[in-house]
């Protein structure tokens, strides 16, 4: 009991890796507030095209949706930082995770939009359209409101996996709170720092689990 | 009235679906403050030819015009010749995410362009002119079916239009909710609104009506006053229509 409290839970440990602990909190974070908005707008993006545009455009939106699903999400980041550069293209790491999470996140997301877009009768575009607003302004105001209440758990449960997903961030050594996590570790033989950082993630995200339970309750319980 | 040209002109409107012919080459024209009623056995293509009257469905051949304007000329602005034609659908299709003066304001600010108060006031008067001036900040989900059919009509008639069409606007309602409904067809008929009505209220029908449309299988068979429809039709197809409406 003592060993493992020494190695897990050393409030010494703690002490001396807060600082540098604290900064990864804050790139996790940010990495959340860049990756969580870029997901978003790709999956809004995909999600139009795969419901309204042409029947090549759809198919193709479809196309692209499986294909950045399939592909492993690490897989996608280390190409673009470590492959890319041999065609002389050099994104860096806040560009590969950029475009690793707008292609990644924005499939997922654009799948859970889609699905909430064909969850809105037909019948709601047609009102709109015919007191005379155009496609555009239907979506904005008619579809896409009701489209995201119908899937909002998915969106929010969604969110709370990209969250989690910014640690592989640390792969391109962006300093978020899992790699700061192994460099405090490594710095004092210890496994404090890592359940530090879990202990983090816990308490930013378990707000957000409540969150979908409730949401999921309230759907329950409107059916 | 005054001879003027028709308010609605449609010549020879084709409508295909894949390889099927839904309407073939239908005529109608409507003349202004005229009340058209349209019947037909279910499939014959009422609705289809309804929703080309706004270019929710585009035909295939053929031509239209409301209000002077080309309606399926490609110079057309179809955003801004449906303000002038209002729609009132079967399900009625309100916004469930928003009160009844919302899904009324909506169209007046954005495709009318008018501020948040003109809107909200503007949206208030229409609908109260359909009896609804109480349930203003309800939503669509806290509405009788009636109510809500009718802030369909307070948003169709908010942006002035110079035709209404209605599509079956009664046949999802209760029975003892019908009545709400046409009263407040018949008050916009004394108005003087130009409307086409796809339905079935045999008796709305003779009292209100000018003219009833006879279709069958994708075409115009016959038309007339509606005593000579339904007491005296040409056709037999008709005749044989009247007979089974006239049962229920
Ligand atoms: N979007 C569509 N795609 C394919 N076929 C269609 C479509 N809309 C209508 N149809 C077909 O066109 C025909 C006419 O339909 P329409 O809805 O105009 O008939 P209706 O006279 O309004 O019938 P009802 O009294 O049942 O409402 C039907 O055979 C219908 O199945
Ligand atoms: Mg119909």
């Amino acid at each position: 009991m003592e060993d493992f409290l020494f190695a897990f839970l050393n409030w010494d440990i703690v002490t001396q890796a807060w600082p540098i602990l604290w900064r990864g909190f804050a790139y996790t974070l940010a990495l959340s507030a860049m990756t969580v908005p870029l997901g978003l707008a790709g999956g809004v993006a995909l999600a139009l095209l795969a419901t309204s545009g042409p029947w090549w455009v759809r198919l193709l939106a479809a196309g692209w949706t499986d294909f950045f699903r399939a592909i492993p999400p690490l897989v996608l980041l280390v190409f673009l930082y470590a492959g890319l550069p041999f065609a002389g293209i050099d994104v860096g790491a806040w560009g590969a995770v950029a475009l690793g999470f707008l292609l990644n996140t924005g499939s997922y997301y654009g799948e859970v939009l889609r699905a909430g877009i064909e969850s809105v009768p037909r019948g709601q575009m047609e009102a709109a359209r015919s007191t005379g607003l155009t496609r555009g302004q239907a979506l904005a105001h008619v579809v896409l409101p009701q489209a995201v209440r119908n899937v909002l758990p998915d969106l929010v449960s969604n969110t709370l996996e990209v969250v989690k997903l910014t640690s592989i961030a640390s792969v391109v050594a962006l300093p978020e709170l899992l790699f700061q996590a192994r460099q405090a570790q490594n710095a004092t033989y210890n496994a404090t720092p890592i359940v530090a950082a879990a202990i983090a993630y816990f308490l930013l995200l378990w707000p957000l689990v409540r969150l979908v339970s409730r949401l999921e309750n309230r759907a329950m319980a409107g059916r | 009235m005054t001879s003027t040209a028709p308010i609605i002109d449609a010549r020879g409107v084709w409508k295909r679906f894949g390889g099927l012919a839904v309407l073939k080459g239908v005529d109608l024209s409507v003349a202004e403050r005229e009340l058209v009623f349209v019947i037909g056995p279910s499939g014959s293509g009422k609705s289809t030819f309804l929703r080309c009257l706004n270019r929710l469905e585009e035909p295939d051949d053929g031509s239209i015009q409301v209000d002077g304007i080309e309606l399926l000329s490609p110079k057309t602005d179809i955003n801004a010749a449906r303000r002038r034609i209002g729609m009132v659908f079967q399900s009625f299709n309100l916004y469930p995410h928003m009160t009844a003066r919302q899904n009324v304001m909506l169209a007046l600010r954005k495709v009318l362009g008018q501020n948040k108060d003109q809107a909200a006031t503007v949206a208030a008067r229409a609908l109260d002119r359909v009896g609804l001036a109480e349930r203003m900040d309800h939503y669509p989900a806290q509405l009788s079916g009636g109510q809500q059919q009718r802030v369909a009509i307070a948003r169709a008639i908010a942006l002035e239009p110079r035709v209404m069409l209605f599509d079956e606007p009664t046949s999802a309602l209760d029975p003892e909710l019908v009545g709400g409904v046409l009263n407040v067809m018949r008050e916009l008929r004394q108005d003087g609104m130009t409307m086409v009505v796809v339905s079935h209220e045999m008796a709305f029908a003779k009292a209100a009506a000018d003219r009833v449309v006879f279709m069958a299988d994708g075409q115009k068979l016959e038309e007339g006053p509606p005593a000579q429809i339904f007491e005296a039709p040409q056709h037999e197809r008709t005749r044989a229509f009247i007979r089974q409406i006239d049962r229920h």
